[in-house]
């Protein structure tokens, strides 16, 4: 008894786990596609979290006489606009990058709150069974029948800055783009969390016949610990893969909602919006409008190669 | 079967009633501000309170909940305070723009998407393969306004081919449905691209496949006659509950191109407060999601000999 214990003391210790994790990390050079995925996404970080160190223009200051201008028109500071002015002579360039804070704030918030609420649902479902499932499932079941966009706009129009809990986000002393924020969070978390909640049930529904969570009973576990410590952690392979994909999903989401001008309110350089704000101006807009959609398009694209490489490794081996 | 057929429909009756009982909750805070909608924003208070009245809006919730799921049932599906006319006659030329509009791109992402599937498929991991999967990647991570941007700014403003919006206003016409019906083809292939691939690539390492090569077969007969059949099978049916999404998920490419059909008049309701024609379309919605399901599983049944003759 005594010696194992010395041998286990022994043993080479195993690497911390953050190493762990940049080593995993590092097999992704195996998959270029994966590699260009990570690539385009840590692009948009980098801008994200360097918008203020970068000599942009300010993002909210008009300029009467540069409305609309195309890509690398001179400026009257003497620089370039380089990718051009929207309908409210807007510098493009400064308002996709600060833009892109906006949209990976909000976009990773609402996909950590929907997966949050969707894997204690989802292991509740699945490790409880019972009555817990079948409510858990019914509930998840009456939401993902609800048509998205419906679902978007009850949810929009009853806790919308004007709804009650606007007006109490808004009472301490928030602005309105957190007051939207939150009210966009809650939006996504209906429709993403039943999602999330269905495929952790279903992963759990198989874990939870394992050996070791039998061992986990037997020695009297808490149930809480039983879901937490040892049923999600070994549920997070396929749950990987799923949150790159739906973070995408989500910034297309909120890009929508920003489309139909129900998301962030004006002047927040919000991708969707800047689309729809300059879409009425037909031809002369042309040059404004395409600037966002390719942001949103690169964005989402690298998030979905990224979740390719990752799911081609983890496949692997 | 017809245990299946009777449960899904349990459960579908079930979850239409709780939908459209949130959205009567939903909708019932605001019907001062409806009445204003309806009758414009200088209308007297007067006049609003009247027109709640006499359109029956004062009556307590249940009741008008209790009649107006009576009136679905038989056909009666209430009056449009955004129109004022019947709902039903409102949504059915909606619902058939609709419908043509959904079946062009069903048929044209099912043609794509099996053939290029198929392809990639044959030859798991070889460099046809690996174009086609890129490509599907690629355009999937196109959010249906920004296809939507790109094709308008080509084909609109640039090279002057084709109309931006597809409203319809003189009749209807092929050439409005082209842009509409390019975003969400290109927006959707690569999902079920992706999907036959996987279906094909298994069925090919198979072992009757095998059988087929080694007992000398030619290739292309293997393909067709053996592996064809059983790689079709998942992607078809998975295929089927897309249509769905082309009822009810479509309303940005519908909003975007002022295309007059279900989506975006389910959005408009929504927006206007319309509660008897955002219930109506959220249970055509569903009715139409649970039959997808329940077809896409019969299909499956169908198709599998292995489940068929089990």
């Amino acid at each position: 008894m005594t010696a194992t214990s010395v041998q286990a003391t022994e043993m080479p210790r195993r690497p911390h786990r953050f190493i762990r994790f940049l080593k995993s990390l590092a097999l992704l050079r195996e998959s270029y596609i994966g590699m260009f995925g990570a690539v385009l996404v840590l692009f948009w970080i980098a801008m994200a979290l360097g918008a203020d160190l970068m000599p942009l223009r300010d993002p909210l200051a008009q300029s009467a006489p540069d409305l609309l201008k195309p890509a690398f028109s001179p400026s009257p500071d003497g620089g370039l606009y380089w990718l051009g002015t929207d309908d409210r002579g807007r510098d493009i360039l400064s308002r996709l990058i600060h833009g892109s804070r906006l949209v990976l704030f909000w976009s990773i918030l609402a996909t950590v709150v929907a997966y949050a609420v969707g894997m204690m649902l989802g292991v509740m479902a699945g490790y409880r069974g019972g009555w817990w499932d079948e409510i858990i499932s019914f509930i998840g079941n009456v939401f993902l029948s609800f048509p998205p966009m419906v679902l978007f706009l009850v949810i929009l129009t009853n806790f919308g800055p004007n709804s009650r809990l606007g007006q109490y986000i808004a009472s301490l002393g928030f602005g309105g783009t957190v007051v939207s924020g939150v009210i966009i969070i809650v939006a996504i978390t209906f429709g993403a969390a039943p999602q999330v909640a269905r495929i952790v049930r279903g992963l759990v529904l198989d874990l939870k016949t394992r050996d070791y969570i039998a061992a986990a009973e037997v020695r009297g576990e808490s149930p809480l610990y039983i879901m937490l410590v040892e049923l999600l952690p070994n549920a997070r392979g396929p749950l990987i893969v799923d949150a790159c994909l739906r973070l995408g999903y989500v910034i297309i989401a909120i890009a929508v909602l920003g489309f139909l001008s129900l998301g962030l309110p004006p002047p927040d350089p919000d991708w969707g919006k800047m689309i729809a704000e300059v879409r009425g101006f037909g031809a002369m807009a042309s040059n404004a409008m395409i600037w966002p959609a390719v942001a949103i398009s690169s964005l989402v694209l690298g998030l979905n190669l990224l979740a390719d490489g990752v799911r081609e490794i983890s496949l692997r081996d | 079967m017809l245990i299946l057929a009777g449960r899904r429909l349990a459960s579908m009756i079930l979850i239409m009633i709780v939908i459209s009982i949130l959205l009567f909750l939903a909708f019932e805070g605001d019907k001062l501000a409806l009445a204003a909608r309806v009758l414009g924003q200088y209308s007297t208070m007067e006049g609003r309170l009247q027109w709640l009245e006499v359109n029956g809006y004062n009556r307590p919730l249940v009741v008008r909940y209790v009649s107006w799921l009576f009136g679905f049932f038989t056909g009666d599906w209430k009056v449009s305070a955004q129109f004022n006319r019947p709902v039903l006659e409102f949504l059915a030329p909606r619902l058939a723009n609709t419908a043509i509009l959904g079946l062009c791109v069903f048929l044209l992402t099912a043609v794509i998407s099996l053939i290029l599937g198929v392809l990639s498929g044959i030859n798991e991991g070889g460099l046809r393969d690996r174009i086609i999967s890129v490509i599907s990647v690629v355009t999937t991570s196109f959010p249906e306004f920004a296809m939507g941007t790109f094709l308008v700014a080509i084909f609109v403003f640039w090279l002057d081919w084709l109309p931006g919006s597809s409203s319809f206003n003189n009749g209807f016409s092929w050439i409005e449905l082209i842009l509409p019906v390019s975003v969400l083809v290109i927006f959707n292939f690569g999902y079920y691209t992706r999907m036959t691939r996987a279906s094909m690539a298994e069925v090919m390492t198979s072992q009757y496949v095998r059988t087929a090569v080694l007992k000398g077969l030619p290739f292309k007969q293997v393909v067709i006659k053996h592996a064809l059949r059983n790689a079709l099978i998942a992607p078809f049916t998975v295929m089927i509950l897309q249509l769905n999404y082309l009822l009810s998920g479509i309303v940005v490419t519908e909003v975007f191109f002022a295309y007059d059909g279900f989506a975006k008049a389910m959005y408009d309701a929504a927006l206007f407060g319309d509660t008897y024609v955002v219930s109506a379309c959220a249970m055509v919605a569903v009715f139409v999601a649970v039959l997808s399901q329940f077809i896409s599983d019969v299909g499956y049944t169908y198709l599998n000999p292995r489940i068929r003759f089990a």
